[in-house]
């Protein structure tokens, strides 16, 4: 297996997509848990068709992928917040109307673009082979800003997520910390997405936050959990995929329905104990 | 000066006015209850109290050196809160937040301020534990050293006891009777009229077109105080 690993290793590509899914994984993970307990998992899924529509017509268009979907996303975050909390439209109707709309608009423009060179299978479902130089180096920059507010906002995360009114009431001003996540989101997903595809990368988000959730009982220690469980999945997913020959993103996603099965039997174990 | 103060109050609650010209003020060591028919505007008012609400109308004046963030809030327990994974400590510590500012992590002084109203409210030996593995009487207890932790001044509790049996109710009452002995100034919206003749010094009794406020003994004379002997649902 050690031999394996070096192998994937000495692949500049490959090494491209280790580089990226770890943080990517990491940060997706950190901010999954809030969004989870927020009941914002919805957000994630929504902004990642989102994040396809934009990459879609930035190409069509021949503009640099990335540049293009950040801003786009970022400002979807900031729509589906707003529409999640005071909207006419419920939450959930606003996500999937956004949603869908980006996807058909997505789906339109690669229709329409002459050359055909784009492949959207790609795009829906991920692939190594998209993870360029340039893309390495916005990602591991924007991922460490992640991490780092991450980090420094922990306790204000922490406080809006468990009782947004009493943090409220305190002085913490909410709003601006809910639109802080949305943004740190909005650029996870569009980092991720080319590696995992806009169909499986808000799994990232989901899945570590529930699977951790089953066992550990503190907010400390359901973050770090999902932070490991997310990058672990992401290393055997790719190596599964690299031994299998399987597309990463879904055997990315798979492993970690298993680790969200083996969590779940185990909390069962753990509370049947308890009681 | 007052400790809090209310001139011609108006609230609305979804375009509708629930609460219209309410003066009222609270001193410093007062404890006051709020009673009253549901939805005759007590949460919506301690929404105001707390600036989550902004009044179409009058004002509300802080005094004693009160800054609107310093005031501890025992909210309603909201269903998401039951099943989410945080420590005791982990609780009770984000009532400090208000004291950092934006600097991350928290210090000692807070860690041990937090550790003291943990154990004056009988939970330091559960700090570990999980909030949603707790009854509903110590996750009360846990939100009230949160709102601890965030003032020294005033207390602010909605329905504090909803959904807890008698002998745990009775011991949350004493509680904060002891906190309010020490100085903290109370003001609780309930529905248990006895708790309010048992503990209150002042009582605001809103119905829809008669609000009385007044101390305890003015309340007992009143009118306001008929009606409860009817329902019982002030």
């Amino acid at each position: 297996m050690g031999e394996i690993f070096v192998e994937m290793l000495s692949s500049p590509m490959l090494r491209r997509a280790l580089i990226v899914g770890i943080l990517v994984s990491l940060c997706a993970a950190l901010l999954g848990v809030s969004l989870v307990l927020k009941r914002y998992s919805m957000i994630g899924d929504g902004l990642s068709h989102v994040g396809f529509g934009a990459l879609a017509i930035a190409s069509v268009m021949n503009l640099a992928p990335m540049t293009v979907a950040i801003p786009v996303v970022i400002l979807a975050a900031f729509l589906l917040l707003r529409l999640s909390s005071n909207g006419k439209i419920k939450g959930d109707a606003a996500i999937a109307i956004i949603s869908t709309s980006a996807l058909a608009i997505g789906v339109m423009a690669v229709s329409m673009s002459r050359g055909m060179n784009i492949d959207l299978n790609s795009y829906l479902f991920g692939s190594i082979v998209s993870v360029s130089r340039g893309d390495v180096a916005t990602s591991v920059v924007l991922a460490g800003a992640v991490l780092l507010m991450f980090v420094f906002f922990y306790t204000k995360i922490f406080a809006i997520t468990f009782d947004e009114n009493f943090a409220k009431a305190t002085g913490t001003n909410a709003n601006v910390y809910n639109m802080l996540i949305a943004l740190l989101t909005a650029v996870t997903i569009v980092i991720g997405m080319r590696l995992m595809g806009s169909m499986l990368i808000s799994s990232l988000i989901i899945f570590p936050a529930l699977s951790s959730m089953r066992v550990f009982r503190s907010f400390r220690s359901v973050t770090i959990c999902s932070g490991v469980i997310s990058v672990v999945s992401f290393l055997i997913g790719m190596f599964i995929s690299y031994i299998a020959d399987t597309p990463c993103g879904a055997s990315i996603v798979c492993v970690n329905i298993t680790f969200f099965v083996l969590f779940f039997i185990a909390g069962k174990i753990v509370s049947g104990k308890r009681a | 000066m007052a400790l809090i103060k209310t001139e011609n109050l108006t609230l609305s609650y979804e375009n509708m006015t629930v609460i219209k010209d309410l003066s009222f003020e609270v001193n410093s060591g007062e404890y006051l209850c709020i009673v009253g028919e549901n939805g005759s505007g007590k949460t919506t008012l301690m929404k105001a109290l707390l600036s989550l609400k902004k009044p179409i109308g009058g004002s509300i004046t802080f005094g004693d050196g009160l800054i609107q963030k310093e005031i501890g809030y025992l909210p309603q327990q909201t269903g998401a809160q039951r099943d989410f994974p945080a420590s005791v400590s982990e609780v009770v510590l984000s009532g400090c937040l208000n004291s950092r500012g934006i600097k991350p992590f928290y210090s000692i002084r807070e860690r041990k301020k937090a550790a003291e109203n943990m154990k004056r409210l009988g939970i330091y030996e559960i700090k570990q534990r999980s909030y949603r593995e707790l009854s509903g009487g110590q996750q009360q207890r846990v939100l009230l050293a949160r709102a601890l932790c965030a003032t020294k001044k005033l207390l602010l509790l909605d329905e504090p006891v909803s959904g807890l049996d008698p002998m745990v109710t009775a011991e949350l009452y004493e509680m904060i009777s002891d906190i309010n002995k020490s100085g903290v100034t109370i003001i609780m919206v309930t529905h248990d009229m006895n708790a309010a003749l048992k503990y209150a010094t002042h009582i605001l009794c809103m119905r829809e077109d008669n609000i009385f406020f007044g101390t305890l003994s003015e309340f007992r004379k009143s009118e306001a105080s008929d009606f409860l002997k009817g329902e019982g649902s002030c």
